[in-house]
């Protein structure tokens, strides 16, 4: 009962902060939007016991790419206090497309059976997760961190100084 | 007094009344949270009196010393100031993202208070992650003080928050390995646990003896992350005109004030559950309202060094900073975690495994400093590598 009622007011406030996001006029509004969409995200993963989840969340996406786009915004020029038209003339496209892409989402929720799990979540959920990462899965794991490592040399590559 | 028997009692009483289950957790959880913002607030006020006696102190000063008894009624006095001045905007600010800059600022320290284990199991939210909780909402304070310099349409407050999000984010780094280490020794990121796993011999067993150099690593960079002297070139005022927060004033600038006290209380009291046992002390384990007497006394004890740092030490420049950061501690950070990530898998004996992890931690300690020696010593001749060299203008 609190639980489905917290749930109702935190998936309202994600859609809301979504909505403001797509429809804000100034950018840094939107990226603000985006840090709100976010958090309500990492609070629905707390409601399906992810902890792990929600944190990764939080640390990744807020702490990490939200505070870059903010940069990007910030340093591109002419960006700061314009008012720019979240509309153009492709948006009829866009939106179709959307509805499209909703449509499908839709389709799949419905015709997917999901194995519904009755037990929680373990309390060595994180250690589990962690033995898996170099365990059963360390090679995906181990691709996907030189993958950002030669990710970081490139970017610093490019933004060294050339004498 | 049993505190965690106190919770259960009245969560019991409830029930009998006849109240559902969930609406019981919801009423006590909103209590909780209440509980640990009053506990919050009031804990500022008096660390800002604390502080500034402190700094009176180390520098042949008397400090407060007018309102009330040795001037304990000043924060009050302070407070009721702040209020009653005139509270401005600038025509050109974001009026939504500048009022919500402050609260975010202080509203994700209260929520860092959730996970800080005050005695044996009396912690607001006994979360398994509660290391990465630290680490997620204390990266929102980075984006509460971009939105406050960009809100304020003001240069200089844009370029203060610049200032301050480079330094949060550089020096998050170390301060997430010396973590990050520490939940290695411990194998759980529960600070409850961690701070468990550390009783017996007196206090022997705190990590800060095993792993001295992890604890000054954490101690600099949490230095930083507190935006304390000698780092504390947000808001230079010696310097430069403060920095995001120039064109706050009145409740919302205090705000931010509180936000910078809480900000190094809970790093203190990070730094006693990591490395000082947390609420360990004699006979904590049997009564927890004294391991709550014993945390305090420790948090007090870290925190008064901070200030004593705070009122001793010149500012640095911001290259030095930045290159301290990612020349020095990141290197020493990730040549720890490597040592003892290793000596931890040998398998040795634990008496064994904890004088090898002392000795790599004093020898790391020393390469550094004897590194950073030498690099002084030849100052003069690396005088153009520094990072950001300030330009001249060329006449």
């Amino acid at each position: 009962m609190v639980g489905q009622i917290l749930f109702i007011i935190i998936a309202a406030f994600t859609l809301l902060m979504g909505l403001g996001t797509v429809v804000a006029r100034n950018l840094f509004h939107a990226a603000l939007f985006l840090v709100g969409v976010f958090f309500g995200i990492a609070a629905l993963f707390i409601l399906l016991e992810a902890e792990f989840l929600a944190m990764a969340q939080i640390i990744i996406y807020i702490g990490a790419i939200a505070t870059l786009i903010v940069f990007a915004i910030m340093l591109s020029k002419g960006m700061m206090g314009r008012e720019a038209g979240a509309y153009n003339k492709q948006w009829y496209f866009a939106g179709g497309a959307m509805i499209l892409f909703f449509g499908l989402l839709s389709w799949l929720l419905v015709k997917m059976p999901f194995a519904a799990a009755n037990a929680s979540a373990p309390d060595d959920a994180i250690q589990q997760i962690g033995s898996g990462f170099v365990g059963h899965y360390v090679v995906p794991f181990e691709v996907a961190s030189v993958l950002l490592l030669v990710a970081l040399v490139g970017a610093i590559m490019l933004a060294r100084e050339r004498n | 007094m049993d505190l965690r028997a106190l919770g259960e009692s009245f969560v019991a009483m409830l029930e009998n009344v006849g109240i559902p289950h969930g609406w019981v957790l919801l009423i006590n959880w909103i209590l909780g949270a209440v509980i640990l913002l009053g506990v919050a607030l009031l804990l500022a006020i008096f660390l800002i009196w604390f502080e500034r006696k402190i700094a009176g102190r180390v520098q042949d000063r008397l400090g407060p010393n007018r309102v009330g008894p040795y001037g304990l009624i000043q924060p009050f006095a302070d407070a009721l100031k702040l209020l009653t001045k005139e509270d401005i905007t600038p025509d050109n600010a974001d009026r939504i993202t500048y009022n919500l800059a402050p609260i975010i600022a202080v509203f994700h320290i209260i929520m860092l208070f959730a996970v800080i284990p005050f005695a044996d199991k009396v912690v607001g939210a006994n979360i398994n992650v509660g290391i990465l909780y630290l680490m997620a909402f204390g990266a929102l304070g980075s984006m509460a003080m971009l939105m406050a310099g960009w809100a304020s349409r003001n240069k200089y407050a844009l370029l203060g928050g610049f200032r301050v999000v480079s330094q949060l984010l550089s020096y998050e780094i170390p301060v997430g390995l010396a973590m990050l280490i520490v939940v290695l020794m411990r194998g759980s990121m529960n600070l409850n646990v961690i701070a468990q796993g550390q009783g017996g011999l007196f206090g022997l067993g705190w990590y800060v003896w095993i792993l001295p150099a992890v604890f000054i690593m954490y101690f600099v960079a949490a230095l930083a992350e507190g935006e304390r002297a000698p780092f504390d070139l947000l808001e230079a005022e010696s310097e430069i005109v403060a920095g995001y927060n120039i064109e706050y004033s009145a409740m919302k600038f205090a705000w931010f004030y509180l936000a910078f006290f809480l900000n190094t209380w809970v790093l203190s009291a990070v730094a006693v559950t990591l490395f000082f046992g947390g609420w360990q002390g004699p006979f904590a384990a049997q009564i927890p309202a004294l391991g709550v007497v014993y945390f305090f006394i420790k948090v007090f004890i870290m925190f008064f060094v901070f200030a004593w740092v705070r009122a001793t030490f010149p500012r640095l420049r911001i290259d030095q900073m930045m290159s301290f950061c990612w020349k020095v501690l990141v290197p020493m950070g990730l040549a720890l975690f490597l040592a003892v990530a290793i000596i931890l898998k040998l398998g040795l004996p634990s008496a064994v495994t904890y004088a090898l992890l002392f000795v790599v931690n004093i020898v790391i300690l020393v390469v550094t400093l004897k590194l950073l020696g030498n690099y002084t010593r030849d100052l003069p001749k690396n005088k153009n590598k520094r990072l950001f060299a300030p330009e001249l203008p060329r006449l």
